[in-house]
């Protein structure tokens, strides 16, 4: 009889509270309140397809408020209540731009690129990696991702870039690619030896107007779209879309892009043992002399 | 908490069914008249944990890292097992606003009922002439406070993380709840960190973490279950002290957890407890085993299962001083182990915790005996088995439902010689019942309306209890029900 008056006592507190103080609570957050809180998705439904799994946005819904929300917003903007304190600021899904595809610049990416961006997270900012959520999760979150902008049932994604197999690394290759790194000016953002110190680095800004950095090399182990030579591969030659990052797909050939690649390496080796880097010792212990520093051309009026 | 009972169970009765009006008094006192009251407030019962300072440093929402919390998802236990760190590069403190502090606080503003029947009392209240020993029902209610949580946890460097965490109870009494340091992806590989100071063992299902606030709910019987008579006083539940090696896959799918710990339940200053003149401690160590291996079950979730071992030793006497009066180190030692398994299986909404352990002592333990004398004749070694399964309802990340049944069994009786002690004596039944809902839920802090009931029986013992309170009943043959009622705000901050 006592549990049972307990039960009921318990039942009715619980009508009492809820009827009550859960309608007030709700009103008072938008961030909390069930779907209604969250802004009009500009497609209503969407589905993403990763390898063999389907993806659907009603159920990334529910998984976008759990977890993504407090930046990306209840509008999908990147105004969450925490984008305020965030550098770089999260994405703002709305515009449809984003950084790491396998698709030409410009373009939309691919389901799979978005799914391995919320797998891989990105290093140096807020955005983890969700690999702990499960894959079918995963895929959920990227239909979702494409309600909040109209270029989802407008256009398609671009075509992903084929990467040629990697070339041999040796240090022509590296020396090469050191000369591409001076022509291409990569210098005057990422600076002479890559810890984005380059003299344009303090003007960049992204797509909207916020302060941005170039990559630093030298203490990176990864980057923004990955970690092994071909993402950086991908990276040069897709762009990093909403950066100044440029694509150089049409301005250089794959072998050349490839030594780049091979050049950048060396500029990590103050956090990264690679290949490249042991080749680059090597040889600028023989040949420091005829090393040329990276820089302003003096014969152009630099120092 | 502290549980003074007073008589009286006719002036108390009535307030179970006025649970309804206090609810909805409280409800609408915070929420009626359209305010957002998120005050930076404390929140709640010092069993449980979370971390609204790492929230705020990550910029996540507490549903990001929990299920509902304190309870940990597998992105908060991916977390967790990092070291407190996103991987991102951002983890050290060197990447912090340097006004950033790593402080969360907690406690539990409450209203509950605390109920015990066959309890011996006195006939005539105050005793006097004609006063004789009855057993009675004693039941006390009233507003009440939970201990306190003062949470500083995070990382020192990148991949060196750390935890203190001073806890107190209502009275503002301090103790050291945990507090460590740890190394983390030694060798670059998640699975070897290294991990020392006084922590939780690494169970699958957390006590510290769980969502029950209530005297009889807010523990786990079977972690805290000893055979009556015997003098061990472990409890798999309780934080211990000593060295910890542990890993995990990326995705913590898969963990293991090695640890060597003192023999001495988690205490400080090398006694048996954490607070002071607590009898000494011997100098032997334990051992605990964790294992656990999560699979993807599609669109039902993640199904994870595990098994733990914890071997160990208590003395049976101690090494004196001053004809015996003083204690001063534990000797004879003779060994105990627990061993058991725990699942954790999500079917979309629903999760389900079973957990089942088997534990045995030494028969020198058993017989409180010590080990340079003979054991008396027949002196068995204790046993028991038992567990729980709980299961959490998720209507929304913001509401949660709960339940549990739990059963504890003696399959070997410590204290045969005496005669009278029937086969299920310290037999332990326990159900709950509750709910938490989250009327916010962000990134700087946590805030949950909780209600709880719950009622255990324990046959011939005092009921194990968060307070650990109350008195045995007058036969051991008699069944002792004790239920708590609960209701109370939840903060962290």
């Amino acid at each position: 009889m006592r549990v049972k008056k307990a039960l009921v006592g318990l039942a009715l507190g619980s009508l009492g509270f809820l009827a009550v103080g859960a309608p007030a609570a709700r009103a008072q957050s938008h961030v909390n309140a069930p779907d209604p809180s969250l802004g009009a998705p500009s497609v209503e439904s969407e589905t993403a397809s990763v390898g063999g799994l389907t993806g659907h946005a009603a159920a990334g819904k529910v998984l976008y408020r759990r977890f993504c929300i407090g930046c990306h917003g209840p509008d999908g903007n990147g105004e969450g209540m925490n984008a305020q304190w965030i550098e770089p600021k999260p994405r703002d899904f709305t515009a449809a731009v984003f950084k790491c595809r396998s698709t030409p610049t410009g373009t939309l990416p691919t389901d799979q690129d978005l799914y391995n961006s919320l797998e891989r997270g990105f290093v140096n900012s807020n955005m983890p990696s969700w690999n702990p959520l499960t894959p079918q999760q995963r895929a959920d979150l990227v239909a979702f991702i494409k309600t909040w902008s109209p270029r989802w049932a407008k256009e398609k994604p671009g075509s992903a870039l084929v990467i040629p197999a990697e070339t041999p690394v040796t240090i022509e290759s590296i020396l090469h690619g050191r000369e591409l790194f001076q022509k291409m000016e990569c210098w005057k953002c990422h600076g002479p030896a890559g810890h984005g110190d380059g003299p344009s680095a303090a003007t960049l800004t992204d797509s909207k107007d916020n302060p941005i950095r170039p990559y630093n090399f030298s203490t990176g182990t990864r980057f923004k779209c990955g970690e092994t030579n071909q993402d950086l591969y991908r990276i040069f030659m897709t762009g990093v879309d909403g950066t100044p990052m440029p694509s150089f797909a049409d301005v250089i050939q794959p072998n050349d892009a490839w030594d780049l690649v091979h050049f950048l390496r060396t500029l990590q080796a103050e956090s990264l043992d690679t290949k490249e880097s042991a080749l680059w010792k090597t040889y600028v212990a023989a040949h420091r002399a005829d090393i040329k520093p990276i820089g302003p051309d003096p014969a152009a009026g630099g120092q | 908490m502290s549980r003074k009972f007073l008589m009286g169970a006719k002036l108390v009765r009535w307030s179970l069914l006025n649970i309804a009006v206090l609810g909805g008094l409280i409800s609408l006192a915070m929420f009626g008249g359209g305010s957002a009251t998120t005050y930076a407030a404390p929140a709640p019962n010092i069993r449980v944990k979370a971390i609204p300072a790492f929230a705020r440093k990550y910029g996540l929402p507490c549903s990001a890292c929990h299920t509902a919390w304190p309870e940990l998802n597998n992105f908060g236990q991916v977390f967790r097992d990092n070291g407190y760190q996103l991987m991102n590069e951002r983890d050290s403190p060197i990447w912090q606003n340097p006004s950033y502090f790593p402080i969360a606080f907690r406690i539990t503003p409450n209203w509950h009922r605390e109920s015990t029947n066959e309890q011996a009392i006195d006939s005539i209240p105050g005793g006097g002439t004609g006063n004789n020993t009855i057993a009675g029902r004693v039941t006390q209610a009233g507003f009440d406070l939970s201990g306190m949580d003062l949470w500083s946890a995070g990382t020192l460097y990148k991949n060196i993380s750390f935890v203190l965490l001073p806890s107190s109870d209502p009275t503002a009494v301090w103790h050291f709840e945990a507090a460590w340091v740890r190394f983390d992806n030694l060798k670059n590989s998640s699975w070897l960190n290294f991990r020392f100071g006084r922590f939780e063992l690494d169970n699958l299902i957390s006590e510290k973490r769980f969502l029950f606030l209530s005297n009889n709910g807010g523990i786990y019987q079977i972690y805290h279950f000893n055979v009556p008579g015997s003098t061990n006083n472990f409890g798999y539940g309780d934080n211990q002290i000593g060295i910890e090696l542990a890993g995990h896959s990326k995705n913590s799918y898969t963990r293991y957890s090695v640890a060597m710990l003192s023999s001495n339940e988690g205490g400080v200053n090398l006694t048996t407890d954490v607070v002071p003149g607590a009898p000494p401690s011997n100098r032997t160590y334990d051992v605990n085993l964790a294992f656990s291996q999560a699979f993807n079950a599609g669109s039902l979730g993640l199904e994870r299962v595990g098994a733990f071992s914890y071997i160990g030793q208590r003395p049976t006497y101690y090494q004196t001083a001053g004809d015996g009066t003083e204690q001063l180190v534990g000797l004879g030692n003779k060994p105990f182990y627990r061993v058991g398994v725990a699942g954790d299986f999500y079917f979309n909404k629903l999760e389900i915790l079973p957990l089942f352990m088997y534990g045995h002592d030494n028969a020198y333990l058993g017989s409180d005996s010590p080990s340079t004398t003979p054991l008396p004749g027949g002196a068995p070694s204790p046993a028991f088995a038992g567990g729980f399964v709980e299961a959490h309802y998720y209507v929304s990340p913001q509401l949660v439902f709960l339940g549990r049944f739990e059963k504890v069994n003696v399959t070997q009786q410590a204290l045969v010689n005496e005669g009278s002690v029937p086969n299920n004596y310290g037999d332990v039944t326990a159900y709950s019942v509750g709910y938490r809902w989250y009327p916010i839920m962000f990134s700087r802090a946590g805030l949950a309306f909780h209600n709880e009931y719950s009622i255990s029986k324990s046959v011939g013992i005092v009921p194990e209890s968060g307070d650990g309170t109350g008195l045995p009943p007058l036969f051991p043959t008699n069944g002792v029900w004790s239920s708590s009622v609960f209701i109370g705000f939840d903060f962290a901050f």
